[in-house]
């Protein structure tokens, strides 16, 4: 089997996966999400162990492949390279966050909830979708708008 | 506190950290959601395995509905607040790079001081959303 055919599966397992582990650590019921953002009421920890569960496998896992050149089947790994923290970044969190807390999802439990079929789900979706692909379109044109204009 | 809840969310994020693992160790990629679900939406052959990630995503969902009851909750009530939130987190995510996953997740488990100042802040602002969403009367 050709190493693209592997990855391939790989995707595909590691998102059966990664949904399960949503829904098994409560993350696609938005009452918990909210419930966790909720510091003034009856605070549900939920997230925090979810989060904490994600973390402790991961970092260990990443800590063992870091020194590696390469992932197992691929060239080379994808990682982000920058470091700098930039407005975009905490801006771009911060509204991220008001939609979060408004809805009570993030990308990863509103794909998994689509199945549940219900029609707040598939707005909320689809919203993000839109959202998404209209900000990549606007910001590629102003980064095309600053190369027209720049000199040289 | 409910210490049910507390183990369910240690199992589920163990799952959670295991699938990022599984990405990155074969396949040198990162989990974060809203990076492979707006990948979907561009043009190039990076879209194969993007579209296999969601579909997994899809199927867990599919067999969590079969053996799960109650896997899946209701909000938010309001159709129009469904779309607001939507747009903000699509807006939100693709100008600050990532999601709970690929900043929460990942990047903290790199000990990347993007993903840490991006996570605190979405916690941040997200806390404040749901005050001033009751404040205002319109979630439940």
């Amino acid at each position: 089997m050709s190493a693209q055919a592997i990855r391939r599966i790989v995707a595909l397992a590691s998102g059966l996966l990664f949904g399960i582990g949503l829904v098994v650590g409560g993350m696609t019921l938005p009452s918990k999400v909210v419930g966790f953002l909720d510091f003034t009421g009856s605070w549900d920890p939920t997230l925090m162990f979810v989060m904490g569960g994600a973390v402790a496998v991961h970092a260990l896992v990443y800590r063992l492949v870091r020194g590696r050149r390469a992932p197992i089947f691929a060239e080379r790994f994808h990682l982000p390279a920058r470091a700098d923290l930039d407005a975009r970044l905490i801006l771009g969190a911060a509204i991220f966050g008001v939609g979060w807390g408004l809805g009570g999802y993030c990308p990863g439990p509103a794909v998994t909830s689509l199945v549940s079929g219900q029609l707040e789900v598939i707005a909320f979706v689809g919203a993000m979708l839109g959202a998404m692909w209209a900000t990549g379109v606007i910001e590629a044109r102003a980064s095309a708008a600053r190369e027209a204009s720049s000199p040289g | 506190m409910d210490w049910t809840w507390a183990v369910r969310g240690l199992v589920g994020g163990a799952i959670i950290g295991a699938s990022a693992s599984l990405l990155l160790v074969l396949s040198g990629r990162v989990a974060g959601i809203s990076g492979i679900v707006g990948g979907l939406l561009g043009a190039g052959e990076e879209r194969t395995w993007r579209a296999l990630f969601v579909i997994g995503l899809l199927l867990g969902g599919a067999v969590a509905m079969l053996v799960m009851p109650g896997a899946f909750g209701t909000a938010p009530p309001v159709i129009g607040i469904a779309i607001a939130a939507g747009l903000l987190v699509g807006v939100g995510t693709k100008l600050g790079s990532g999601c709970t996953s690929g900043h929460g997740v990942c990047g903290l488990s790199r000990l990347s001081a993007r993903s840490l100042v991006a996570t605190v802040t979405f916690i941040a602002t997200g806390a404040f959303a749901v005050l001033a969403a009751r404040a205002l009367g319109v979630t439940s």
